[in-house]
C-alpha cells in the first residue's frame, strides 16, 4: 500500500531512541568473524597484565609472610649490634636485659678444610646461647644446631661442604683451632640464598673464639647481643632506657618491628622493579593494541559508513566499537589475571635466592582486581585515539570508495585522550616509584627510547625509499617497497620488537661490562690475590713465604683502625646532623706518595708530616668528605686506639675504587702513625689455580688469622650473583619479549587482508607461489633487520653511556652475542611473517577471491 | 504536485591543496512525491556528489537542499542521520551489506534504528518479497551478487522511506540479473509509492523513470521527461 508522507518542518526532526541493549547487540553482531582477530590484538596486553598481577600477588603474599615470619627473621625480640669493642660500662648496662640472652661475634676469616687442604674466606659466627629464640638454625642432622656449642664443633654452610667435599665429622681449622663439623648449615635466621653464596657462614661456639687467635687488634668484629622478652612492656622499657646511649656508644638496635619494616622496604623496592618491568611489557602491548585497533577501524570503514547512511548517529557508531574493545579488553584482562595468578607461583622459584622468608602462595583478589581494572583501562585508553576516529567517518564512504574526509581539523577529544595516556603512565609509574624525580627519569628514558626508535624507523624508511636501487630485481624492489607503502607495519614493528631487543640487549651488555671490569683488573701487571689482617709480627715471615713460592710482593700497605673523635671542635652528639661521621671504625693508612688509583682534586697532597708542632695534613676521599660534610682546612681529631691525633684536611682525592688494590677514605702522611698498632695488607699475583691453592693452604696453616681474597673467587661470586640477578631480570624481560612477538604476530595478521589482495593480484598477474613468498620474506627480513638494528643501536648506546658514566669502565662488547641476538630477532620476524601469510600462498587465487567475496 | 526534494542553487566545491575544485555548480531542480527520476551523466560529472547532497550524506558549499520539508543544510550530521533513517532508503552499486550481519539482520538494522518492535517479522516479510526468505540466516559472503542486491533492496524498503536513492544499482551485476533487480526495484517502489531517484549510466534504465536529470561538468544540462529522451 502506498505510504503517506507528511512534509515536516525543521523542528520536527525525528528523534532516535537507541538503547544500550541494541548497541550491545550490534557490537556483538559486528564482532562476528573478527573475534579471533580482536582477541589477538588484546592478547598483546595479556602478558603485561599477567606480569603485573603476578608481581602484585607476590608482593601481597610476601608482605603477609614477612608479617607472619618477622620473628623468625630476627630470631629474637631485640638485637643490639656494635661494630667496635663495647665499653665495660655499656656491657654491664646491656648484659642483663631480657628473659633469655645470647651473643655472637661475626667476622670474616679463612676456613681450612683439613682433609683436602682447601681454604676459603668465610663468615665466622661465634655463638653463645640458645639463639634463635624464634625459628631455628636449620641443620642436617637436625640435632647439630643444638649440640654444636657443647664441644669444639662447627656448623658449616652446605654449599661450602659440597664445594670442598666435606662430610659431617670431618675437621676444619678456624684460626689456630680445629673444629669437628657437627652438621651442614642449611638455613640461618634471615639468611638468603644470595647472602649464603656471597659470604658462607661457619658457626663455632663463642667460648673457643679467644683460642682461635682471631680477635686481635684490627680484626673487624661485629658484636651482636640477642634478647628474648616474655613481656612486651619490658622490651619497650629497655628500648627507652637504651635510646640515649645508643649513638654515643656506636650501638644499633634491631627489633622485630624494625626488621619487618626494613625487610618490607627492601622487598617493596624489588616489587617496584618487577612491576615496572611488567609495566614495560604492558606498555608495549598497549602500543600494539593501539596500532591493531587503528587498522581494525580502517577495515570497518565501509561498515561504519553504511550504518551512518542508514541513519546511525556518530556517537552510536563510536559506542558500538567502544563496547567491543571494552569487552575484549575485559576478557584480555581476566585472562591476564588468571595467567598472572598462575605465574605468581613461579616467582618464589625465580626469586628464591633473594627471599629471607618462606612464601605461602595464596590468591590475592586485590591483585586480580587491580590487574583487571588496569587491563580494562589501558585497552580502552590506547584504543581510544582510533575509536574516536569512528565519529569522523563520513557516510559518503559508502558511495565513494576513495572518499577522503575533508575535515582534517585536529580532534580536541583525541588530544584529551593523549593527555590522559600521559597522566595514566605518569600516575602508574609514580605509584611504583614513589618519587617524582625517578618517575620523570623512567618516563623520560622510555620516551627517549620510543622516540629514537620512531626516528630510526622513519630514517630507515626514508633511506630505503630514497636509495632503493632500481637495478634490483622486481621481487626485491617489491619486498623493499612494502616497507614504506601506505599502511605499512614498519614503524609499529620497529618500536615493538626494537624496544624488546633494547631491553634484552642492554641487560646483556651491562652484565658483560661488570664481568669484564673485574676480569680486566686481573691484567698482566695487576695483583690477583689480596691478604689482609696481617699482624706486624707476621709481616716479614709472610713476605718470606710468599717469595718462596716465587710470588711477587706487589703492594704492602699498613692499616690503622681509628674513629673520629671531633670535627671542627664538635664531638659526637653535638652535631646531630652529622652522626654518621662518628659511627663505626675507620681504616686508614699512611703513605708518602699517591697510588695510581688516586688523584688530588683540591688542596695539596702532603706525603710527609712536618715538625711536631706543625699541623698534620691528611687527605680524604671526595665521596667520604661529602658524606661526613667536611671540606678543605677543616679540623678532625682522630681517636687511634685511645690516642687523640688532631689533623687538618689538606687535600681531597678522587679514588678509582674499581682497581684491585687497597684504597682508603683517609690517608695520613708518613711520620705520624708508624708506631700505632697496625696490621698489613699484602698483594701478590699467583700464576695459576694450582699455585693459588697450594699457597693459600700454606698461608692458612702458618698464619691462620690472615684472610685471603682470591680474584678467582671474586669473579666466581660476581658471576654467580649476576647470573641470579639477571635470571630475575630476564624472566621479567621475557614478558616484554613475548609481548613484542605477539605484537609482531598481531601486526602481521592485521595486515593480512591487505597482503591477501596484493598476493591475489600478483598471482593473477602470473607471479608464482615462490615469487610471492620471496617478496614477503624480503619484506619481513628487512623489517626484522630494521627492528633488531634499531634495538641493538639503542642497547649499545645505552650500555656505552652506562659504562662511561656510571661504571666508569671501558665498553667493548663481544661481537658474537650481538650477532646472535640480531640473528635471533631477524629469524623470529621472518618465520612469524612468512608463516602467517603462508595460507594465502597455498590456495588458488580464485578460492581466496571467493572467500573474500 | 507537492515536492519531496527541492534543490536550490546548490554548489559543491572541494579544496584540493591550494586549488578549489567545483564539482557541482548552481544546480536547481525539484522532485515531486511518488516521482521516479534518473540522474545521468558521464563519469566525473558530479552525479554521485549530487546524490550525496540530496540524501543528506554531505553538505553543499552553497545553496539549499530540502527533503520532505526539512532543510538539510542547517542540520548537524547526527540530525541528518535521523532524517535518513526516517525518510531515506539507499541502494548501492556495491550492495554495502554489513558483512558480519546475516541477510535478515541487514534488513532489520534500519527498523531497529527506528526502534520498531516487530523488526524481525517485518524484515522476514521483505525478504519473502525479494525471494530470499530461505537465505535469511546467510551472511553476505554466502550470497551471489544478485542475491546481495536483493537483500539490499529489502533493506532499502524496510523503513518505508519517503525517498529512495539508488546509486548505479546494477553497476556490479550481469545483464540478466540486472533486469531482475530493476524489475523488483520498480515493483517494490510501485507497491510502496516511494519517490525513487536513480543515479545511472544506463540510459535504458533511465528511460524507465518519469524524468531524467542530466549532469555534465558539474552543471545541470537537462531536466526533462523520460519520454522526451
Amino acid at each position: 500500500m502506498p505510504m503517506k508522507v507528511q512534509p515536516m518542518s525543521n523542528n520536527q526532526i525525528p528523534q532516535q531512541q537507541i538503547g544500550f541493549s541494541w548497541l550491545l547487540k550490534m557490537a556483538w553482531r559486528d564482532s562476528r568473524k573478527n573475534r579471533s582477530r580482536l582477541f589477538l590484538f588484546i592478547s598483546s596486553i595479556v602478558l603485561g597484565i599477567a606480569a603485573l598481577v603476578a608481581v602484585y600477588s607476590f608482593k601481597d603474599n610476601l608482605q603477609h609472610d614477612i608479617d607472619q615470619q618477622a620473628k623468625e627473621l630476627t630470631g629474637a625480640d631485640l638485637i643490639i649490634e656494635s661494630r667496635r669493642t663495647i665499653a665495660d660500662t655499656t656491657l654491664k648496662a646491656i648484659e642483663n636485659l631480657g628473659d633469655e640472652r645470647a651473643q655472637e661475634r661475626a667476622f670474616a676469616s679463612m676456613v681450612y678444610f683439613i682433609k683436602n687442604g682447601g681454604s676459603r674466606l668465610i663468615q665466622v659466627k661465634a655463638l653463645e646461647g640458645k639463639y634463635p629464640f624464634y625459628g631455628s638454625i636449620e641443620t642436617s642432622p637436625t640435632t647439630a644446631a643444638n649440640i654444636f656449642q657443647d664441644g669444639r664443633r662447627a656448623l658449616v654452610d652446605q654449599t661450602l661442604m659440597l664445594q670442598y667435599n666435606a662430610k659431617v665429622g670431618d675437621s676444619i681449622k678456624v684460626g689456630e683451632l680445629n673444629f669437628q663439623i657437627a652438621g651442614k648449615l642449611e638455613k640461618a635466621p634471615g639468611q638468603t640464598g644470595i647472602s649464603a653464596s656471597v659470604a658462607p657462614i661457619v658457626y663455632i661456639p663463642l667460648k673457643y673464639l679467644e683460642e682461635t687467635g682471631l680477635t686481635q687488634i684490627g680484626s673487624r668484629i661485629t658484636y651482636r647481643f640477642y634478647y628474648q622478652f616474655n613481656d612486651a612492656k619490658d622490651l619497650k622499657n629497655a628500648l627507652t632506657k637504651l635510646d640515649p646511649n645508643l649513638e654515643k656508644e656506636g650501638l644499633s638496635v634491631e627489633t622485630v618491628a624494625s626488621k619487618k619494616e626494613e625487610t618490607g622496604r627492601s622487598f617493596t623496592d624489588l616489587s617496584r622493579f618487577l612491576a615496572l618491568a611488567g609495566f614495560i611489557a604492558l606498555l608495549l602491548g598497549c602500543i600494539g593494541v593501539g596500532s591493531a585497533i587503528h587498522v581494525y577501524i580502517q577495515e570497518k570503514l565501509g561498515t561504519i559508513a553504511t550504518l551512518r547512511c542508514l541513519g546511525l548517529k556518530a556517537k552510536h557508531a563510536f559506542y558500538i566499537y567502544l563496547i567491543q574493545i571494552a569487552f575484549i579488553g575485559l576478557i584480555g584482562a581476566v585472562l591476564g589475571a588468571v595467567l598472572g595468578t598462575l605465574i605468581q607461583f613461579l616467582l618464589p622459584i625465580v626469586l628464591k635466592d633473594f627471599l629471607p622468608v618462606e612464601i605461602t602462595m595464596q590468591i590475592s583478589w586485590l591483585a586480580i582486581a587491580q590487574g583487571i581494572l588496569l587491563g580494562l583501562i589501558i585497552s580502552v585508553l590506547f584504543a581510544l585515539p582510533s575509536l574516536l576516529g569512528v565519529r569522523k567517518i563520513s557516510p559518503l564512504n559508502a558511495i565513494r570508495a576513495s572518499f577522503e574526509n575533508q575535515n582534517k581539523q585536529r580532534d580536541p577529544l583525541k588530544w584529551m585522550v593523549y593527555c590522559l595516556m600521559i597522566i595514566f603512565i605518569f600516575g602508574f609509574t609514580y605509584l611504583q616509584m614513589k618519587s617524582i624525580v625517578q618517575t620523570i627519569a623512567f618516563i623520560s628514558a622510555l620516551a627517549i627510547a620510543l622516540l629514537l626508535l620512531v626516528w630510526l624507523s622513519k630514517a630507515l624508511m626514508f633511506v630505503v625509499r630514497k636509495f632503493l636501487p632500481q637495478s634490483l630485481s622486481y621481487l626485491w624492489r617489491q619486498g623493499f617497497a612494502n616497507l614504506y607503502r601506505p599502511n605499512n607495519q614498519t614503524l609499529m614493528l620497529t618500536v615493538a620488537i626494537g624496544l624488546s631487543t633494547t631491553f634484552i640487549g642492554t641487560l646483556f651488555f651491562v652484565q658483560d661490562i661488570l664481568i669484564q671490569r673485574v676480569t680486566l683488573s686481573s691484567g698482566a701487571n695487576q695483583p690477583n690475590m689480596v691478604m689482609f689482617d696481617i699482624q706486624q709480627t707476621q709481616k716479614d715471615s709472610l713476605n718470606t713465604l710468599t717469595k718462596s713460592y716465587n710470588l711477587p710482593i706487589m703492594n704492602q700497605v699498613p692499616i690503622i683502625t681509628m674513629r673520629i673523635e671531633e670535627i671542627n671542635g664538635k664531638k659526637i652528639g653535638a652535631d646531630s646532623t652529622n652522626a654518621r661521621a662518628f659511627r663505626g671504625e675507620l681504616r686508614a693508612t699512611y703513605q708518602d706518595t699517591l697510588t695510581v688509583a688516586e688523584k688530588v682534586t683540591s688542596g695539596v697532597w702532603t706525603g710527609k708530616a712536618g715538625a711536631a708542632n706543625e699541623p698534620i695534613y691528611i687527605s680524604l676521599e671526595q665521596g667520604y668528605a661529602n658524606r661526613i660534610k667536611v671540606k678543605l682546612k677543616d679540623k678532625i681529631v682522630f681517636n687511634v686506639q685511645g690516642m687523640l691525633i688532631p689533623t687538618v684536611v689538606g687535600s681531597i682525592r678522587e679514588v678509582n675504587w674499581g682497581s684491585l688494590q687497597t684504597n682508603f677514605r683517609v690517608v695520613f702522611p708518613r711520620g705520624v702513625l708508624e708506631s700505632a698498632p697496625q696490621f698489613f695488607v699484602l698483594m701478590t699475583k699467583v700464576p695459576s689455580k694450582e699455585v693459588s691453592a697450594k699457597y693459600q693452604g700454606a698461608v692458612v696453616t702458618s698464619f691462620p688469622n690472615v684472610s685471603m681474597i682470591d680474584l678467582e673467587l671474586v669473579l666466581q661470586l660476581l658471576d654467580e650473583l649476576l647470573s641470579k640477578i639477571s635470571f630475575v631480570i630476564r624472566f621479567m624481560a621475557g614478558f616484554s619479549m613475548a609481548t613484542g612477538w605477539i605484537v609482531l604476530l598481531s601486526a602481521v595478521l592485521t595486515s593480512k587482508n591487505q597482503r591477501i589482495k596484493e598476493s591475489i593480484l600478483l598471482r593473477t598477474l602470473g607471479a608464482s607461489r615462490k615469487q610471492v613468498l620471496i617478496i614477503n620474506a624480503v619484506e619481513y627480513f628487512f623489517l626484522g633487520v630494521f627492528a633488531a638494528a634499531a634495538g641493538l643501536i639503542l642497547a649499545l648506546t645505552g650500555s656505552w653511556l652506562l659504562a662511561e658514566f656510571s661504571f666508569e669502565a671501558s665498553f667493548s662488547p663481544a661481537l658474537m652475542p650481538i650477532i646472535g641476538l640480531f640473528s635471533t630477532v631477524v629469524a623470529l620476524v621472518v618465520i612469524t611473517g612468512v608463516w602467517s601469510t603462508r595460507g594465502v600462498l597455498n590456495q588458488p587465487p580464485l578460492k581466496i577471491i571467493r572467500n573474500e567475496g | 504536485m507537492q515536492s519531496i526534494l527541492e534543490i536550490k542553487n546548490v554548489s559543491k566545491t572541494y579544496q584540493s591543496g591550494q586549488h578549489a575544485l567545483t564539482v557541482l555548480n548552481n544546480i536547481n531542480f525539484s522532485i515531486a512525491k511518488g516521482e521516479t527520476v534518473a540522474i545521468t551523466g558521464p563519469s566525473g560529472s558530479g552525479k554521485t556528489t549530487l546524490l550525496g547532497l540530496c540524501a543528506g550524506l554531505d553538505q553543499s558549499t552553497s545553496g539549499s537542499v530540502t527533503l520532505n520539508g526539512v532543510q538539510l543544510d542547517t542540520l548537524s550530521e547526527d540530525q541528518r542521520a535521523a532524517v535518513r533513517n526516517q525518510y531515506v532508503g539507499f541502494i548501492f552499486q556495491n550492495f554495502q551489506l554489513l558483512p558480519t550481519l546475516t541477510a535478515l539482520e541487514n534488513v532489520m538494522v534500519p527498523l531497529e534504528l527506528r526502534g520498531e518492535k516487530n523488526s524481525k517479522t517485518h524484515a522476514l516479510e521483505l525478504l519473502q518479497k525479494v525471494g530470499l526468505a530461505d537465505r535469511a540466516s546467510h551472511y553476505p559472503v554466502q550470497l551471489s551478487g544478485g542475491e546481495q542486491q536483493r537483500v539490499s533492496l529489502a533493506r532499502a524498503f524496510s523503513n518505508q522511506p519517503a525517498l529512495l536513492f539508488a546509486d548505479e544499482p546494477t553497476g556490479n551485476l550481469d545483464a540478466e540479473t540486472s533486469e531482475k533487480i530493476i524489475k523488483l526495484l520498480f515493483d517494490l517502489n510501485k507497491d510502496a509509492g516511494t519517490t525513487l531517484v536513480i543515479v545511472t549510466h544506463d540510459l535504458e534504465l533511465a528511460a524507465r523513470t518519469n524524468r531524467i536529470i542530466k549532469i555534465k561538468g558539474g552543471q545541470l544540462i537537462a531536466n526533462e521527461s523520460a519520454t522526451h529522451v
